[in-house]
C-alpha cells in the first residue's frame, strides 16, 4: 500500500469548526524514517492537523492517507500503526513505570512474554533500571517526556507523533530527548513533531511552518535559512510568522 | 485480551487510590447502620395537651388512657383553649385534645359527643400520625363506654378493627421498610455514577485522548469500566444482607437469588445511564452537577421516602422511567413480602426495557473520532 515510502500523504486537508477554518487546504507528504518538524504560532493550527492524521478528529474536506489507510474513512487501522504523546502526557500518573508499558504493549496485542522482554530492553536502554517500580507521578518532568516517547513507539509503528512533547525542560533534557528520536528514526519510524522551539527545528530533516491554518513555508532547514537569507531557523520563523493575521490562544 | 490488560489497569488504579477504596467500604456501613435509625418515621412522644372541661369520672378516664399510650406524653393539662394553642404556638406541643363541658351528658343523653383534637402540622407527618393514633384511642374508648354500659342492646354487637392495619410490616417498623431500599441506593451509586466519573477524570486528564488514538475497541474501553465496578457492587450487596441479618435480624421472606437476578439486570440499567452522563460531559464539574441532580429527583421520585401511590397522579407518570422506583419496590416485596421471580418478572422487564434504551444511547454517544 505504502508508495514511495511514503507514510502521510495530504491533499487540501482542511478543517472547519463553523465558520472558522483551523486548517486551510493543507497538502505535503512525510517519508519512512523521517523527522518532519510542524512549526507555527499558537493558533495557527498544527494541534488540529496532527489531531486529523491520527484519527481523532475528521475532516471537514480533502484526503489524506497515513501508513497506507484513508483518515476519513479507516481511521481505526491507522491507530494499529501509530505511536502518539501530547503535550499532557499520556502516561497514567498512578501507575508504575513498569505497568505503564504492559498496559500500552497489552493493548497493541503484544503477549505477556513479549512484553516483558521488551520491557527489560526497555528499561535498560534509558537507564530506568531503579525506577521501575515509582509511580509515573514521582518521576522528574524530563524522565517522564524520555518514557512517555518510549512508550508511544513501543510496538514499532510506522510514525510517532509527537505534540510540543518538550515543553517546560532544560536544554540538556531536550538534546537526550532528541538522541531517542534520531534513534526512531535510524529504525524506519517517521516522526511527525510540533515544537515551539527553533533550536529543535534545526534537528528536523524537513521542517513545514503554518500561518493562520495554511502551509507558508515546507523545505529542508538549510534551504529553508538559504531561501530567507536567514541565520538560523528562529529568524526564518519570524519572518514567516511576522505575516500571521490570527492571533494565539 | 486487551480487556485483560485494562480491567488491571482499573484495579490497580482503584486500590491504589487513596479516597475511593475507603468511602466503597466506608458508605455501606453508615448507610446501614445509621441511616435505618435516622430514616425513621414512626411518630412516638407525641407532645400532647388534654382540656378536661368536664371533669367527670368519664372524662378523666379519657385522659388517662391517652396518657398511659406509649404516643403520646402529656406534658400538661392546661385550664383554657387559649392556654393550650400559646403552647402549641411556642412549639412545646404538637397535639391538643379539648374535652367539651358536656362530654358525659351528651354521651348518656345522645349516645354521641365529641371532642376537638388540634395538631401542630408544622411537623406534617408528627401532626397527621397524632390526630390518626388520638382519634383511635377516642373510638376505643368510645366503644369501651358501650360495651360496659350495655347501651341498645339491640345495636349489633360491633367491634372496628385499628383502621391503620400494615400488613407485611405489623408493627410498622421502618426499619424493615428503609434497609432493603437503602441497598438499592448504594448499588445505584457504586455501579452507576463511580464509573461514570472515573471516565469523565480521564477526559479531564488527557489520558482518554492517548486511549483514542489506540486500537482499544470501544467496547472493550467500556466493559474495563464497567466489570470492576460491577464485582464490587455485587459483594457490597452481598455484605449488605450480612448486615441486615446481623444487626436488625433481616432475611429476606423471598430468595436471594431473585434478588441478584434483578440486582443484574438494574446494574446494567444503572451503568448505562451513568455512562450517558458521562459521554455527554467533559469535565468532573458538569458530570457530578448532573448526576447529583438526577441522584435527588430519583431518590424522592422512588418511593423510598414517600409511597409513590399517595403522590399526586402527576408526580406518578414522573415516576415510571425511574428505575430506582422498580429495584426498590422489587427489594421489598422479596423481602417483606416473599415474592418470586415470576411474581416480579414484570417489573424486572421494566427494568430490562430501561437497560436497553440507556445502553443503546451510551454507545451511539461514545465517539473516539470528534
Amino acid at each position: 500500500m505504502i508508495m514511495n515510502n511514503i507514510v502521510i500523504e495530504t491533499e487540501n486537508l482542511t478543517k472547519r469548526f463553523g465558520k472558522f477554518t483551523a486548517v486551510d487546504s493543507i497538502s505535503f507528504n512525510v517519508r519512512k524514517g523521517e523527522i518532519f518538524g510542524f512549526l507555527g504560532a499558537n493558533g495557527a493550527g498544527k494541534t488540529t492537523a496532527m489531531r486529523m492524521l491520527c484519527g481523532l478528529s475528521k475532516p471537514t474536506s480533502g484526503k489524506g492517507t497515513v501508513a497506507g489507510y484513508d483518515i476519513t474513512r479507516r481511521p481505526e487501522p491507522i491507530k494499529r500503526n501509530i505511536g502518539y504523546m501530547s503535550q499532557r502526557f499520556s502516561l497514567y500518573e498512578d501507575l508504575k513505570v513498569w505497568e505503564n508499558i504492559r498496559l500500552f504493549g497489552g493493548i497493541y496485542g503484544m503477549s505477556d512474554s513479549q512484553i516483558a522482554e521488551k520491557t527489560n530492553e526497555l528499561l535498560h536502554t534509558l537507564d530506568f533500571g531503579k525506577d521501575r517500580n515509582t509511580p509515573v507521578k514521582a518521576l522528574p518532568l524530563g524522565r517522564k517526556q524520555k518514557l512517555a516517547f518510549s512508550v508511544a513507539i513501543f510496538h514499532e509503528p510506522k510514525i510517532v507523533f509527537l505534540d510540543e512533547p518538550t515543553g517546560g525542560v532544560d536544554p540538556a533534557a531536550r538534546r537526550q530527548f532528541w538522541e531517542l528520536i534520531y534513534d526512531a528514526s535510524d529504525r524506519g519510524i517517521a516522526v511527525f513533531v510540533t515544537t515551539h522551539y527553533m533550536d529543535e527545528a534545526e534537528y528536523c530533516n524537513r521542517v513545514s511552518i503554518m500561518v493562520d491554518g495554511r502551509i507558508k513555508a515546507l523545505d529542508t532547514p538549510d534551504k529553508l535559512k538559504c531561501q530567507y537569507n536567514a541565520d538560523s531557523m528562529n529568524d526564518v520563523f519570524t519572518h514567516i510568522a511576522r505575516t500571521a493575521e490570527r492571533t494565539g490562544e | 485480551m486487551i480487556l485483560k490488560y485494562l480491567i488491571e489497569k482499573e484495579v490497580k488504579q482503584f486500590t491504589r487510590n487513596s479516597f475511593l477504596p475507603r468511602i466503597a467500604l466506608f458508605m455501606p456501613v453508615i448507610m446501614m447502620l445509621i441511616l435505618p435509625w435516622a430514616a425513621n418515621q414512626e411518630v412516638k412522644n407525641i407532645h400532647s395537651v388534654v382540656i378536661d372541661n368536664d371533669r367527670t369520672t368519664v372524662s378523666e378516664r379519657l385522659v388517662r388512657k391517652v396518657a398511659a399510650s406509649t404516643y403520646f406524653d402529656v406534658t400538661e393539662t392546661a385550664s383554657t383553649y387559649s392556654r393550650a394553642m400559646e403552647a402549641v404556638e411556642s412549639g412545646s406541643v404538637d397535639i391538643v385534645l379539648e374535652i367539651p363541658g358536656n362530654f358525659e351528658r351528651d354521651l348518656r343523653k345522645e349516645g354521641a359527643a365529641s371532642v376537638l383534637i388540634s395538631a401542630n402540622a408544622v411537623n406534617g407527618t408528627k401532626g397527621a400520625f397524632g390526630s390518626n393514633y388520638l382519634a383511635e384511642i377516642v373510638r376505643t374508648y368510645a366503644e369501651e363506654l358501650q360495651t360496659e354500659a350495655g347501651l341498645r342492646a339491640d345495636a349489633p354487637p360491633y367491634r372496628i378493627n385499628p383502621v391503620n392495619q400494615n400488613r407485611f410490616n405489623p408493627r410498622m417498623d421502618y426499619k424493615v421498610f428503609m434497609v432493603p431500599a437503602l441497598m438499592v441506593m448504594l448499588l445505584t451509586l457504586i455501579c452507576g455514577f463511580l464509573p461514570a466519573l472515573n471516565i469523565v477524570s480521564e477526559k479531564e486528564k488527557g489520558t482518554m485522548e492517548q486511549i483514542n488514538v489506540t486500537p482499544v475497541p470501544k467496547l472493550a474501553f467500556i466493559m474495563a469500566k464497567l466489570i470492576p465496578y460491577w464485582v464490587l457492587g455485587f459483594v457490597i450487596l452481598s455484605l449488605c444482607f450480612a448486615v441486615a441479618w446481623a444487626v436488625y435480624g433481616l432475611v429476606p421472606a423471598g430468595n436471594l437469588s431473585t434478588i441478584y437476578v434483578a440486582a443484574f439486570v438494574y446494574i446494567l440499567a444503572v451503568s448505562g445511564f451513568g455512562l450517558v452522563i458521562s459521554n455527554h460531559s467533559s469535565t468532573m464539574q458538569q458530570a457530578m452537577f448532573v448526576i447529583f441532580f438526577f441522584m435527588l429527583v430519583c431518590i424522592l421520585l422512588s418511593g423510598l421516602f414517600t409511597p409513590v401511590d399517595s403522590m399526586p397522579r402527576w408526580a406518578q407518570i414522573i415516576t415510571v422511567p425511574n428505575p430506582l422506583k422498580y429495584f426498590i419496590f422489587i427489594m421489598r416485596q422479596v423481602y417483606l413480602k416473599g415474592s418470586g421471580l415470576t411474581d416480579l418478572l414484570p417489573t424486572i422487564g421494566a427494568l430490562g426495557i430501561f437497560a436497553l434504551i440507556s445502553n443503546t444511547w451510551a454507545v451511539l454517544s461514545y465517539r473516539k473520532t470528534a
